[in-house]
C-alpha cells in the first residue's frame, strides 16, 4: 500500500459524519467529532463546499451533504436523453452540411451510434442506430479517446488495427493525433476507416464539462475535403452543433 | 436554432416567410427561408385559466400581445425587417372559441379552450333523440364539447347581454386564426373578419359539401349568422398587416394546427398520412377531393384548400394518451426519471413478457368511443418486470396507431403506404420501430420537426408566389430517418389479437350510474 494523503482521509471522515442520517452539523461539532482544529476543519469544509460535495445552510450556518454527491452516484447520462436533446441540432447539421450526421458514445471497446440523421438527398439510406464503429480510426472515436481517458484506455486495449492503408496504427502517432484533437477541439478521419470516406466530429460536454459523447458528419472525400483537409465550413458546422447540444445539456459557454 | 445567413447574399435577395403558431400553451413565430429551413424562432407562453374543474380559458388580449411580441422577436433574431418578409402564415389551436366587440376590439369573455368540457350537457341536449351523430352527415363531426359551435351557444346563453349584442351585429366570433388575422389586418380599423376552411370545419357549423355555414345547424344551435366570419381558402391573401413590425406584409394563410402539420409534411396525395406524437396523438390522412364519411369512429375534416383549387379532405383519428402514458410512468409510478429513459428500460428486455397496457384513462377514443372503459394492464404473471411494462407502454402507442390506420382503411378503402411522423416522441427509436412493425409499413421522420409552422409558411408562400406549386414544396421535403418493418407477419397477427383482447377487457368497467 502506497503512502496515503492525510487531508483526503480527513475529508472522507467529514463526508461520512455528515452522511450519518439526514442531519446538519455546525463547524465545532464536526471539528470535535473528528478531532481536528477548527481552522483545519473549516478549510476542509470550504474546499468540499467549492466542489459541491457539502452545502452550508444560509440561516443556521450548519453544514450538510451537497447535491454534487448525488450526481456523482448517478452521473451516467442516458443515451436516449442524449438523442432527444441532440435531435433538432443534428437535423440542422445534416441540412446545413448536406451530409449524414451521427451521435456516438463510448460502449465497451468501440463507438456506439445512438443517433443518425440521413444525408438530405433522396437516396435510400438505412438507419445505423445501434451500430458499432472503431474507436481509433473514426472521427467520433478519436474525439472520445482524446477527451475521455477511459475511452483512450479502451482504444489502446482494443489495439490499433489497420482497417485501411491510412489507419494510424503506431501508438505514439495516435497519441500525437489525440493531442492535436484536444488543442483544436475537433477530430477528422480521412479514409482511415472507409476508403474514400471522410468524417469530422467534436465533443459533447455535460454541465460538468465532462465528455458524454461526440457528434459528427460523414461523407465522400470529394465533398468533405478541400485539398487534404476537411472544409472549414463543415468543421464550423459540426462544432456549432456540438456546442448547441452541450449548451442544452447545461454546459457553459466554451 | 442557429441562423445561417450567407453574408455574400445581398439584403434584397434574402426573402422569408413568417409563420405564426397560436398554440394551446404558447404563441410562436418562426421565420423560414426559401428551402424551408428555420432561420429564427421566438416563443411566449400564456396563462392557462381554470375557473372550475373541466373549464379551460385563455385571455385573448394576452394572446394578441404575445403574438405581436414573438413576431417582433423572431424578426430581430433573424436580423431582418418587414422588407424581407414576403408573407405571413397563420396556424392555430383548433376549436378554441372567442367573441369580441367589433367596435372596440375587446373580447367580451375569455376564449373557451378546445379542452373545456362545459358544453358536455349542452351537446347531449343538442343530440335530442338522434344522439351524437345528429350533425355528422353535414359536418363530419360527432356532437362533442371540443367543437366551437356549442361553445358559442354557451357564451350567448350564459353571459349577460351577449345574445342581444350578437343579434344586433355588434359581436364577432372567431377561432384563434380569425382573432389573429382580424387584429393583424387593422382590428377596429378595417380588420378582416375571416376564417379558413380547416378551422371552419371544426366549428360544427359548416357544411362539408357546400363549404359554407349550414343554416339548419345555425338555427338548431341558435347561433346568429351575423357573428360568423367569412369562410375563405387556406392559402390566399386575406389582407395586409396594418401597423406593427410587419406593416404592409400580406397575411396569406390559415390552417388549424393538425392540418398545417399535414400540409408541412407534404401529404398532398390520397393515402398520404401524418401522425404527430405528443401528449396525445393526432393522425390525419389525405382522402382527396371527396369527403369520406366515417362509420369507424373517425372524424371527417377539411385537409386544406389552396386558393380556388378544389377542397382536399382528410380523415382524422386521435389517441388521447400517448406521451402522457410515459409521463405517468415517470410522475405517478416513479419507474423512470425522464421520458427518454422509457426506451432504456424497455431495451433491457426482448419483448413485453406477455403484458399489454391499455391506457384508457378517460375512456377509449377512436375507433371505440367508450366512456365506460378504464385502463388496464393485462397478461400479468410473476415473470413480468418493470422493463416488460415499459415495453408494453411503448407498444400501446404503436397498437393504437395501428387501430386508427385500420379504421381509415375501412372507411376510405385506401391503404396507408407509409406514415410520416413528427412530435417529441419521434426521438424514441424503439417506438418508431414498433409502429413500423405493427403497421407493416415504413415510418418516416422529416428533417424539419416544426411541421406545423412549416405548413402555415408553405401555404402563405404558395399564395404569394414565393413557391410556385406543391411539387416545389415536395422537393424541399427531406427524410431525416426511416424505420422499416422487421416483424414476422405471424407474430404481428398473434400480438395484435392479444392487444385487441386486452382492449375488450377495459370496456364496461364503469357502471351506468358512475
Amino acid at each position: 500500500m502506497a503512502r496515503t494523503i492525510q487531508s483526503l482521509e480527513r475529508a472522507a471522515a467529514v463526508l461520512r459524519l455528515l452522511a450519518g442520517g439526514e442531519r446538519r452539523l455546525g463547524l465545532s461539532d464536526i471539528a470535535s467529532s473528528i478531532g481536528l482544529a477548527k481552522g483545519t476543519a473549516h478549510g476542509l469544509l470550504r474546499t468540499l463546499q467549492q466542489e459541491g460535495f457539502v452545502e452550508q445552510d444560509a440561516g443556521s450556518g450548519k453544514y450538510q451533504l451537497g447535491a454534487e454527491l448525488l450526481r456523482l452516484g448517478n452521473s451516467y447520462l442516458d443515451v436516449h436523453e442524449l438523442r432527444a436533446r441532440a435531435l433538432v441540432w443534428t437535423d440542422d447539421l445534416a441540412r446545413s452540411s448536406g451530409e449524414s450526421a451521427y451521435v456516438g458514445v463510448l460502449h465497451q471497446r468501440g463507438v456506439l451510434i445512438v443517433h443518425h440523421v440521413f444525408r438530405p438527398d433522396d437516396s435510400r439510406q438505412v438507419l445505423e442506430v445501434g451500430a458499432m464503429q472503431p474507436l481509433h480510426s473514426t472521427a467520433l472515436g478519436k474525439v472520445l479517446a482524446a477527451f475521455d481517458p477511459v475511452a483512450h484506455n479502451e482504444a489502446m486495449e482494443a489495439g490499433l488495427g489497420a482497417i485501411t492503408d491510412a489507419t494510424v496504427v503506431d501508438p505514439a502517432a495516435f497519441d500525437r493525433g489525440l493531442a492535436e484533437v484536444r488543442t483544436r477541439g475537433w477530430a477528422a478521419d480521412v479514409g482511415e476507416t472507409w476508403d474514400g470516406v471522410a468524417s469530422v466530429a467534436a465533443p459533447i460536454l455535460d454541465r460538468r464539462r465532462m465528455p458524454v459523447g461526440a457528434v459528427g458528419i460523414t461523407g465522400a472525400v470529394e465533398r468533405m475535403l478541400e485539398g487534404s483537409a476537411p472544409r472549414p465550413r463543415l468543421v464550423a458546422a459540426v462544432r456549432d452543433c456540438a456546442r448547441s447540444v452541450s449548451r442544452d445539456l447545461g454546459s457553459g459557454r466554451f | 436554432m442557429s441562423s445561417t445567413h450567407d453574408p455574400s447574399f445581398s439584403a434584397e435577395q434574402r426573402e422569408y416567410i413568417a409563420a405564426i403558431d397560436q398554440g394551446t400553451t404558447s404563441s410562436r413565430c418562426i421565420v423560414f427561408d426559401h428551402d424551408g429551413r428555420i432561420v429564427s424562432v421566438d416563443q411566449k407562453e400564456h396563462e392557462q385559466i381554470f375557473p372550475r374543474p373541466g373549464w379551460v380559458e385563455h385571455d385573448a388580449a394576452e394572446i394578441w400581445a404575445n403574438v405581436q411580441e414573438v413576431v417582433a422577436g423572431a424578426l430581430e433574431k433573424a436580423e431582418i425587417t418587414k422588407d424581407h418578409v414576403r408573407a405571413i402564415g397563420i396556424t392555430n389551436q383548433r376549436e378554441t372559441t372567442l367573441l369580441w366587440d367589433r367596435h372596440t376590439g375587446e373580447p367580451v369573455h375569455n376564449a373557451i379552450v378546445w379542452q373545456d368540457t362545459r358544453t358536455d350537457a349542452l351537446c347531449r341536449e343538442l343530440g335530442r333523440n338522434v344522439g351524437q351523430d345528429r350533425f355528422r352527415r353535414e359536418t363530419g363531426l360527432p356532437l362533442s364539447a371540443y367543437f366551437a359551435g356549442p361553445k358559442i351557444r354557451w357564451l350567448l346563453d350564459n353571459v349577460e347581454g351577449l345574445r342581444e349584442r350578437a343579434e344586433r351585429g355588434d359581436l364577432l366570433f372567431g377561432t384563434m386564426d380569425s382573432w389573429v388575422i382580424w387584429n393583424l389586418t387593422g382590428g377596429v380599423d378595417g380588420g378582416q373578419h375571416v376564417t379558413d376552411v380547416t378551422n371552419a370545419s371544426r366549428t360544427m357549423l359548416m357544411n362539408l359539401r357546400t363549404m359554407d355555414w349550414d343554416e339548419r345547424i345555425l338555427s338548431s344551435m341558435q347561433v346568429p349568422a351575423a357573428v360568423l366570419p367569412q369562410i375563405r381558402s387556406s392559402a390566399e391573401v386575406y389582407g395586409h398587416a396594418k401597423g406593427g413590425p410587419l406593416d404592409g406584409v400580406p397575411v396569406a394563410s390559415a390552417l388549424g394546427d393538425q392540418q398545417a402539420a399535414l400540409f408541412g409534411q407534404t401529404c398532398y396525395d390520397v393515402g398520404e398520412a401524418k401522425s404527430t406524437y405528443g401528449t396525445g396523438t393526432f393522425l390525419l390522412m389525405n382522402t382527396g377531393t371527396e369527403a369520406v364519411n366515417s362509420y369507424a369512429g373517425l372524424l371527417t375534416t377539411v385537409g386544406y384548400r389552396i386558393g380556388d383549387q378544389p377542397t382536399v379532405y382528410a380523415l382524422e383519428g386521435s389517441i388521447a394518451i400517448t406521451g402522457a402514458l410515459v409521463q405517468w410512468m415517470r410522475d405517478q409510478m416513479g419507474i423512470i426519471n425522464s421520458a427518454a429513459e422509457i426506451e432504456t428500460l424497455a431495451r433491457t428486455v426482448e419483448d413485453n413478457g406477455g403484458a399489454y397496457f391499455v391506457p384508457a384513462f378517460s375512456g377509449l377514443f377512436a375507433p371505440y368511443w367508450r366512456s365506460d372503459a378504464r385502463g388496464i394492464i393485462a397478461g400479468l404473471t410473476r415473470y413480468v418486470t418493470k422493463a416488460h411494462i415499459a415495453r408494453a407502454v411503448l407498444e400501446a402507442t404503436a397498437w393504437q396507431t395501428r387501430e386508427i390506420v385500420d379504421a381509415m382503411k375501412k372507411d376510405s378503402g385506401v391503404e396507408v403506404t407509409s406514415l410520416r411522423v413528427d412530435g417529441g416522441m419521434t426521438s424514441n427509436n424503439l417506438l418508431m420501430q414498433n409502429i413500423s412493425d405493427f403497421l407493416d409499413a415504413p415510418v418516416v421522420r422529416p428533417m424539419v420537426s416544426e411541421t406545423t409552422c412549416l405548413g402555415a409558411a408553405y401555404a402563405a408562400g404558395l399564395a404569394v408566389g414565393f413557391w410556385s406549386d406543391i411539387s416545389e414544396l415536395r422537393a424541399n421535403w427531406r427524410r431525416a430517418a426511416e424505420w422499416t418493418p422487421q416483424m414476422d407477419a405471424a407474430q404481428r397477427d398473434r400480438e395484435y389479437k392479444l392487444w385487441l383482447k386486452a382492449v375488450q377487457r377495459t370496456m364496461g368497467w364503469l357502471d351506468e350510474e358512475d
